[in-house]
């Protein structure tokens, strides 16, 4: 069975390396500093004992006041998952750092997020948009996107 | 000459010496050229759709499911109905094609398709041109499968065709050395390059499947090869490169290049037939049929086992086929080359022959395949159930 | 790669496989640049059948969305249809009942042998063995899709797993039906071993190609068959069972060398271990209700919530924020055919066109997941 940390754990093994790094802690899962999301994830992924070096996946979710993107991290030898977030703000361009030089697995799933959800993986070395084409107006996963009409959008050029 | 269905195709003489007092002598020449196509088509046509019905209903078989069905009874008239379809497709002519040469290839891979029946002896005298240099004639013109191929994939201005073309290019190049070698040795027994004198050479001894099984196999791999059969029709994978050479063309102009293909193999069908397997004669107990009727009986035999390899296997890959042609059957040709030219200069008994060189080809076969086949490949054993220790 | 030093000089050709192509699995593209017949570089381009599944759930009530999951990965709607009840169950702490979830362990496990006869008949397809082992593999997926159609009404997206349990109770001849299939299915997958296994063009188009090292596997974050062939034991149903996987006995094969020819072979031995499972649970199967007692639109807490479960395909993972409404405010998936993707490029590359379309097909994806 597969132990997944809570939030108080996931806190208290974040905290040991970075003590000012937490920003909430929630029932089964943390919310870090942005900015030391690169850090962090370095940290959970070379660590003896925690090495979680399975991404489960990425998600991220519109708050309206803010965007939230969920890392699922796994541990395939010591079989523990734990449960990070990251907020972004403001909705012209949220910035996340990228983790697809810890995790290639990262590489699809945050373009995938960039394209549906408009959030800006900094320091991804192919962000571009993946299911839709270049040029598409808006992202459609966020609550502000409201009509997709056919005659407003050019077709894919490519 | 008289009726008889055995030696019916004498026909072709009494007319010409029917004719002889009217017309002058190179007329009489064309007549009795024309009269021998005409009997070819009669062959060919009805084979054309009786071949590809086969190849569908037998595949539906290995397939588990019916094949055509609905068109006629059994389905035997689907082939009439797929070629109403295809007549009646539209022939597009892509855009940046070079339109002579695309236009040229599918008239031009008919040429050699039908060359080839020129040589082959459907009877002791049916024979459209019993060339002096009959196997010979054959090869050549069988060689010149390429040709067409390649215009084909060039001038498509398509880049899967483009593959197809120079995959067709190193193939055929490559499994024509194989396929010449494998009959050089069986004309070492004949001593004729006549196709006629080679099945009346197995009249009188055993038929050549039994003296030459080595260069049976060679021919066999190298024919299968070069007509772009699975397991080795990589010129035209269709998992691959969508159709290869073809992928442009449609309508009429693809259903030649469909059409010469059952041609070709049934060209390559008659030609096992008649070198390796005694052409036209009997099986020594069943005289009755008559001869043309035993020799057509053999070609629809070997398509079926062509039809039956492609139901079966799966493609190799290019490098793969290439190195099956020049590191396998290239130096068991050379080798059944050299035992057949000292059994020739010993003038051994057929007999004898048979034995060593069915004992040669069993041993070769085995044994260069352990030698340099890829036997790790081969005999590699894996275990699934897990060892590596379970994550905790 | 190309030739700089030689006389002749040559020139790398771009080919787009795809968007509409033999192998293609449906339409994606690969583009790839080719030296000679040598792959050289491989970019992978989706979205050709992206239809926005997550937004389109957002409008929906939670039992709603369920036959939306039916037509992601649309060869094993019944494990999609799991892992979204899953997690609708885990947000809104719905009880299962006990016989529900063992009938869920046989669908989960009678949709894996149908989706891998499925891939293993596309993989031969792809080797060029010209339909003849897809025909007979799909002589046995159809009769899954025959007792699927006995339990739920349909034959390809079933919609039969609900929150909560199942839609309905099974049929009474569902069972002896079952029992027959499985009895005969061992035997069926003895005679593809038989004439498959041993055969030397597979072996040599297989072995060898396509390799995914296991730590590269690991950090592309492949998971299924893709990831226990290249021997990682890593399989959901044992290191993390959900439903009742922990009752049964059953083995979970891993292969050594993560090569096209493990992929091939651990599909082929899990179709065994998926036979015994639905043989055990058959075997066990509780009398008692299939569904829990629930309101007719499920409003769940605010709060998220994550359930993964292990499909034919790998991890497949539903993560969902519940605002307290009736619609949820997120339906994420992780989509294991598209995630397997990932290390695509490191596995064709330096291999020739015709083994590009054999890894691919190794992976065994479904485009309607891929794309969502």
């Amino acid at each position: 069975m597969t132990k997944e940390l809570d939030g108080l754990t996931a806190a208290e093994i974040v905290a040991r390396s970075f003590p000012d790094g937490i920003v909430e802690v929630l029932a089964s899962s943390i919310v870090i500093r942005t900015d030391l999301l690169a850090e962090v994830a370095r940290y959970l992924h070379d660590t003896p004992g925690l090495s979680f070096n399975y991404l489960e996946g990425i998600a991220s979710v519109d708050y309206i006041d803010y965007f939230e993107v969920v890392y699922n991290l796994v541990s395939l030898e010591e079989n523990h998952s734990m449960v990070i977030k990251v907020q972004a703000y403001g909705r012209e361009k949220p910035e996340v750092p990228s983790v697809v030089s810890i995790w290639k697995t990262a590489d699809f799933q945050e373009r995938e997020e960039y394209d549906l959800m408009g959030i800006v993986f900094t320091g991804h070395p192919n962000l571009k948009r993946i299911m839709l084409w270049e040029g598409f107006p808006g992202h459609p996963l966020r609550k502000d996107f409201l009509e997709f009409d056919h005659r407003n959008i050019a077709p894919a050029g490519d | 000459m008289n009726g008889d269905i055995h030696n019916f195709f004498n026909i072709d003489g009494a007319i010409v010496s029917a004719l002889s007092g009217i017309l002058p002598a190179w007329a009489l020449v064309i007549v009795a050229g024309l009269i021998g196509i005409i009997a070819l088509l009669v062959f060919l046509v009805p084979s054309q759709l009786a071949t590809i019905w086969i190849e569908r209903k037998l595949i539906g078989r290995f397939q588990i499911r019916y094949g055509p069905n609905r068109v006629g009874l059994f389905g035997l008239l689907q082939p009439l109905a797929d070629a109403v379809k295809i007549v009646g497709k539209e022939s597009i002519t892509p855009a940046g094609v070079d339109k002579w040469v695309f236009w040229l290839a599918p008239i031009v891979t008919f040429i050699p398709a039908l060359l080839v029946y020129a040589v082959i002896p459907f009877g002791p005298n049916l024979i459209l041109a019993d060339l002096d240099i009959g196997i010979l004639y054959l090869i050549s013109i069988s060689s010149l499968g390429v040709i067409p191929v390649f215009m084909a994939g060039w001038s498509s201005n398509n880049k899967y065709a483009l593959l197809g073309a120079m995959r067709s290019v190193a193939q055929m190049v490559s499994y024509e050395i194989p396929l010449v070698l494998s009959i050089i040795s069986v004309v070492m027994m004949t001593g004729s390059l006549k196709i006629g004198e080679m099945v009346s050479f197995q009249a009188d001894n055993l038929w050549m499947f039994l003296l030459q099984p080595l260069a049976l196999l060679i021919f066999f791999i190298s024919a299968s090869a070069e007509l772009n059969r699975t397991p080795m029709d990589i010129v035209e994978g269709e998992s691959e490169i969508i159709a290869g050479y073809h992928t442009e063309y449609s309508g009429f102009k693809f259903s030649m290049f469909y059409v010469a293909e059952y041609t070709n193999v049934l060209a390559v069908s008659a030609i096992l037939s008649a070198v390796f397997f005694g052409g036209w004669l009997s099986a020594p107990i069943l005289d009755l049929l008559p001869a043309w009727l035993w020799f057509i009986a053999k070609i629809y035999f070997f398509f079926c086992v062509f039809v039956w390899i492609r139901a079966t296997l799966p493609r190799m890959r290019a490098d793969q086929l290439m190195g099956l042609a020049w590191k396998f059957l290239l130096p068991l040709a050379l080798v059944n080359i050299l035992v057949t030219g000292i059994e020739v200069y010993m003038n051994l008994h057929p007999l004898l022959i048979s034995f060593i060189n069915i004992a040669l080809a069993i041993g070769l076969v085995a044994g260069w395949s352990e030698l340099i086949g890829n036997r790790a490949v081969r005999n590699e054993r894996r275990q699934y159930i897990p060892v590596v220790p379970v994550v905790r | 790669m190309v030739a700089q030093d030689s006389a002749i000089k040559t020139q790398p050709i771009v080919i787009n496989m795809g968007p509409q192509h033999p192998s293609t699995h449906g339409v994606f593209r690969l583009r790839l640049v080719l030296d000679g017949e040598t792959v050289i570089d491989v970019e992978p381009v989706f979205g050709y059948l992206h239809r926005s599944k997550e937004k389109l759930e957002e409008e929906r009530t939670y039992l709603q969305t369920l036959p939306i999951t039916d037509r992601m990965d649309y060869l094993s709607s019944m494990t999609n249809n799991l892992g979204c009840s899953m997690a609708i169950e885990k947000l809104a702490n719905i009880p299962v009942p006990e016989r529900a979830q063992y009938l869920r362990v046989i669908m989960a496990e009678l949709t894996r042998i149908s989706s891998h006869c499925f891939a293993q008949g596309m993989q031969l397809q792809e080797m060029g063995a010209w339909a003849t082992p897809l025909m007979y593999f799909i002589r046995e997926r159809e009769k899954i899709i025959d007792l699927f159609e006995m339990v739920s009404g349909a034959r390809l997206t079933f919609n039969y797993i609900r929150p909560g349990g199942v839609s309905q109770d099974i049929p009474p001849e569902f069972i002896p039906a079952c029992y027959k299939f499985i009895d005969e299915m061992p035997g069926y997958i003895d005679e593809y071993e038989q004439l498959l296994v041993q055969n030397e063009i597979l072996r040599s188009r297989t072995m060898g190609v396509g390799v995914l090292p296991r730590d590269l596997a690991i950090n592309s974050g492949a998971s299924g068959p893709v990831l226990r062939a290249s021997g990682i034991n890593w399989d959901l149903r044992k290191q993390d069972p959900y439903l009742v996987y922990d009752r049964f006995d059953f083995d979970v094969p891993v292969g050594q060398h993560g090569d096209t020819y493990d992929r091939f072979m651990v599909r082929m031995y899990e179709m065994r271990e998926s036979v015994k499972i639905v043989r055990q649970a058959l075997d066990q199967l509780p009398p008692g209700p299939v569904t829990a007692n629930l309101p007719i639109v499920i409003i769940p807490p605010p709060g998220d919530a994550y359930a993964h479960i292990e499909t034919a395909r790998g991890t497949l993972g539903f993560y969902m924020v519940s605002d307290g409404g009736a619609n949820p405010w997120r339906f994420h998936v992780r989509a294991p055919s598209l995630i397997n993707l990932t290390a695509l490029r490191e596995m064709i590359i330096g291999h020739k066109v015709a083994d590009t379309v054999v890894i691919f097909g190794s992976i065994d994806i479904v485009l309607g997941e891929v794309d969502r």
